[in-house]
């Protein structure tokens, strides 16, 4: 920096004077005033989520994503490039991003402390990737609704052509409440009382973006926030080797009962769910339209660098068949790739090596360019699926929700799939990821190293491409007389209302080729010490029928295209059947509950997690179990 | 752990309702946005002003930040384009001089090295305009990052580069000017 900056720099931090205490008092109490009258009339207003209360993960989710997508309607029907290239930032020089460090002592005497700390704070982060953009949107809208705060950025004056901005009303002022969460979570799911709600429904989850955030959280050095935690996604991380379906069924269902590892009167049922394993040679050809974030805070070694080698992986298990396109969405934002069949794989990698992150994010724009371009490609027997790679970043214009579920349904619903993958860290918004891929069908995953890259996208390619069941749904009956409290460990986003189990309309998870599936009940017998509540006085003890069965397991799931659910059921039987395939996946769920706080756990400790995941290893063929393990002790010494 | 809760655990306290948590979020920050407000309107009763305008606004601008940002780069945000707004409405209002530069028409009793840095300095965010005195309050006041600055402003990273080489030519017209003058006057 210049002297003269620095003479500037220097006076304006000592001439600042100190804030007033009286009129800072004022002032909060003043905002206090203006908080409470604010809450009298959120409470009445708050509108009712559309779908069933437990589910309110998903919907906030998806509210967020759409809150920060915004289509409208009318621009659905084309893939508008009017909307595209909002502008070309000049990225400048790294030197940039570590700022004068040393500049900031000179009046330091002079600025409260907590300046200073924020302003290290600050500093201390590594390079922060937020765009632009992220909060345009809220802006622009509050403009509307209070012009004599309006702010007034000149990019934000001037809606970009295409976009509406809609007056906020009260009402959705108020929707937007559960909208801001970057981790999607809810709290742990609570214990539940048979005799009370004997039936337990959820949809069944195949991302992984938790447990790949969770260990970048770590390995860094903190030890991730309880909400970043979905338990589910830790336990199905990881590959396991339940049995492989008999028959024509797309996926085998195997349950076991054991005895749960921290708590000696409780027992945990254990359900696998193995999808058929296709041999990739055989699996229909695929359309992929890779839809690239080139923004510019995805110019990290960890974020473009990364996802371009990623790709190149993947392309290298495509065969000729398969097709490839590539779009980005950024400031340069624009078919980069036209389909091009996979065997041009020097073509493709050009194109690739093009790729430069820079500019502001346009989500929008590029999604549906990406639609397009699936479309273009789609034919008999062919599965398209759209490859979003973002750092999260996916926040353009303004609109109506509704619209955009519409959309993304609609394409779901014509065949194309939608997958997020996450890069980098610092901006990841989670809850978006979640929502995304949620509504694409697709999986949502963290991609964080290369060899994360060669999980997700070479060894699973073809499961994670290749859908063999659709909209699978899990509920469980437990039986009063045997069972008096049971918890489901995880999936708490993605509970469901009893009645939604026979609905078809209702959209769940989807299995693909060679996936497994894992959900863990925690259960506590008739009669143990364990149970938590007391008995009621009035109500009637369960009888007896005569079953000595635990539960009753029922699966739904749509074959590929069929829009009609087929059932599957078995019976639960009491039993010690704990293969070492299901008590790691006990460990790995016991490890998340001690990165949430281990409600449930007593004095089970990170080091019970490493002995029973260590006897659990089993043959570990990737070395994914063994990275587990490493993590558990890392968080063992974090937490301490 | 004994770590100070997060702002973004406040905000969504704050959201659900939680009072004590929205007056923790007001508290922590409130030094922040007097200082931006002060840096851009340069007068302390100015900032104050804005700066409780802004609080008690903020139950409500709260509901617009969704997380995707830090919650003091949205706070900046929210804070400059507030100042910005006054400081157009004012000049809309008067063309007289206010805030920055009005030290000029202040009686000054005291000639010290001090004082006539606070002169200095009155001058120089004077000549700036609103847009650069935003800018400057971020990258020179509190330190950020032009990338930080420009995610803050919704501009682009070359644009905060680009005004602060406005900035620093203006200071270089001005000592220009200052040299001439000193000239002048021995």
């Amino acid at each position: 920096m210049t002297d003269e900056l620095n003479r500037l720099k220097a006076a304006l931090r000592a001439q600042t004077p100190d804030p007033d205490p009286d009129a800072k008092a004022r002032a909060i109490a003043l905002a206090q005033k203006s908080f409470a009258a604010r809450q009298g009339s959120a409470d009445t207003a708050r509108p009712i989520a559309d779908r069933p209360e437990n589910r309110a993960g998903i919907v906030t989710g998806v509210k967020t994503m759409f809150a920060n997508f915004g289509l409208r309607p009318a621009l659905l029907a084309t893939s508008s490039l009017a909307v595209v290239g909002l502008g070309v930032v000049l990225i400048l020089p790294m030197d940039d991003l570590s700022p004068g460090l040393p500049l900031g002592n000179l009046q330091e005497a002079k600025t409260k402390p907590i300046e200073s700390d924020d302003a290290q704070r600050l500093l201390a982060e590594p390079v922060v990737v937020i765009e632009p953009e992220m909060m345009s949107q809220s802006e622009v809208q509050m403009e509307v609704a209070r012009p004599q705060l309006s702010a007034s950025a000149p990019a934000m004056e001037a809606p970009v052509a295409g976009l509406v901005l809609p007056k906020k009303t009260a009402d959705s002022l108020i929707a937007d409440k559960d909208d801001r969460e970057q981790f999607a979570n809810e709290a742990p799911n609570p214990l539940k009382i048979t005799t009370e709600s004997p039936v337990s429904t959820f949809s069944i989850d195949v991302d992984t973006a938790s447990y790949a955030y969770i260990r970048s959280a770590i390995e860094g050095g903190d030890l991730p926030r309880a909400e970043a935690v979905r338990i589910e996604e830790m336990v199905n991380y990881f590959p396991y080797a339940y049995p492989s379906p008999d028959g024509d069924m797309p996926f085998s269902t195997s349950v076991s009962v054991f005895q749960t590892p921290w708590n000696a009167d409780t027992k945990l049922i254990h359900i696998g769910i193995q999808g058929e394993k296709a041999a990739v040679a055989d699996r229909p050809p695929l359309d992929l339209v890779f839809l690239i974030d080139t923004s510019g805070s995805m110019q990290n070694a960890n974020k473009l660098p990364l996802l371009k080698q990623s790709f190149r992986l993947l392309l290298s298990r495509l065969t000729p068949q398969d097709k490839v396109s590539i779009v980005t969405y950024a400031g340069s934002s624009g078919v980069v790739l036209e389909p091009t069949a996979a065997s041009e794989q020097g073509e493709i990698l050009a194109a690739l090596d093009r790729l430069e992150a820079g500019g502001s994010t346009a989500g929008q724009a590029g999604l549906q360019l990406a639609y397009a371009q699936a479309e273009k490609m789609q034919g008999d027997g062919r599965i398209g699926r759209v490859l979003l790679a973002t750092d999260g970043d996916f926040n353009v214009g303004i609109s109506e929700p509704e619209a955009l579920k519409t959309y993304i349904a609609a394409k779901r619903d014509s065949g194309t799939y939608l997958s997020v993958l996450g890069f980098g860290r610092g901006n990841y918004n989670d809850a978006l990821m979640q929502a995304l891929a949620q509504n694409g069908n697709g999986t949502a995953a963290y991609i964080d190293t290369l060899s994360e890259a060669q999980k997700v996208l070479v060894d699973q390619v073809s499961g994670a491409l290749f859908p063999i069941a659709n909209d699978v749904k899990i509920q469980v009956e437990f039986n009063p007389a045997m069972i008096a409290e049971y918890r489901l460990i995880g999936y708490e986003t993605r509970a469901l209302a009893r009645e939604d189990f026979n609905n078809d309309k209702v959209d769940a998870g989807d299995i693909g080729a060679g996936h497994t599936v894992t959900a863990i009940y925690e259960i506590t017998p008739v009669g143990s010490p364990a149970i938590m509540s007391d008995a009621l006085r009035y109500a009637t003890t369960p009888a007896a029928d005569g079953s000595d069965e635990l539960g009753f397991l029922k699966l739904r799931y749509k074959e590929p295209g069929q829009s009609e659910s087929r059932l599957m059921t078995t019976p639960i039987a009491d039993s010690n059947s704990g293969t070492n395939e299901a008590r790691f996946s006990a460990a790995i769920a016991g490890f998340g509950q001690l990165l949430q706080g281990g409600k449930y756990l007593g004095e089970w400790s990170y080091t019970d997690a490493i002995d029973l995941a260590n006897t659990a290893k089993g043959d570990d063929t990737f070395g994914y179990r063994a990275e587990a393990i490493t993590l558990m002790r890392l968080a063992d010494s974090l937490s301490r | 752990m004994l770590m100070e809760t997060g702002d973004d655990i406040l905000v969504e306290r704050a959201l659900a309702g939680d009072a004590d948590a929205f007056t923790d979020l007001v508290t922590r920050h409130y030094d922040l946005i007097y200082r931006l407000a002060f840096r851009m309107l340069g007068r302390q009763a100015d900032a104050e002003d804005l700066t409780q305008d802004l609080c008690a606004a903020l139950p409500g601008k709260l509901a617009g930040f969704r997380g995707e940002a830090r919650f003091t780069t949205w706070l900046y945000r929210v804070t400059t384009n507030a100042a910005l707004d006054r400081i157009r409405k004012r000049q809309n209002r008067t063309k007289a001089a206010h805030g920055w530069g009005e030290l000029e028409q202040m009686n000054r009793a005291t000639h010290s090295a001090q004082s006539d840095e606070i002169k200095w300095l009155h001058q120089a965010m004077e000549a700036l305009s609103p847009d650069l005195r935003q800018t400057v309050a971020l990258v020179l006041g509190e330190e950020q990052t032009h990338a930080q600055a420009a995610r803050a402003l919704d501009v682009s990273e070359g644009t905060i580069s680009w005004r602060m080489s406005e900035v620093k030519k203006s200071l270089r017209a001005m000592a220009q000017i200052e040299a001439s003058g000193q000239g002048a006057d021995t």
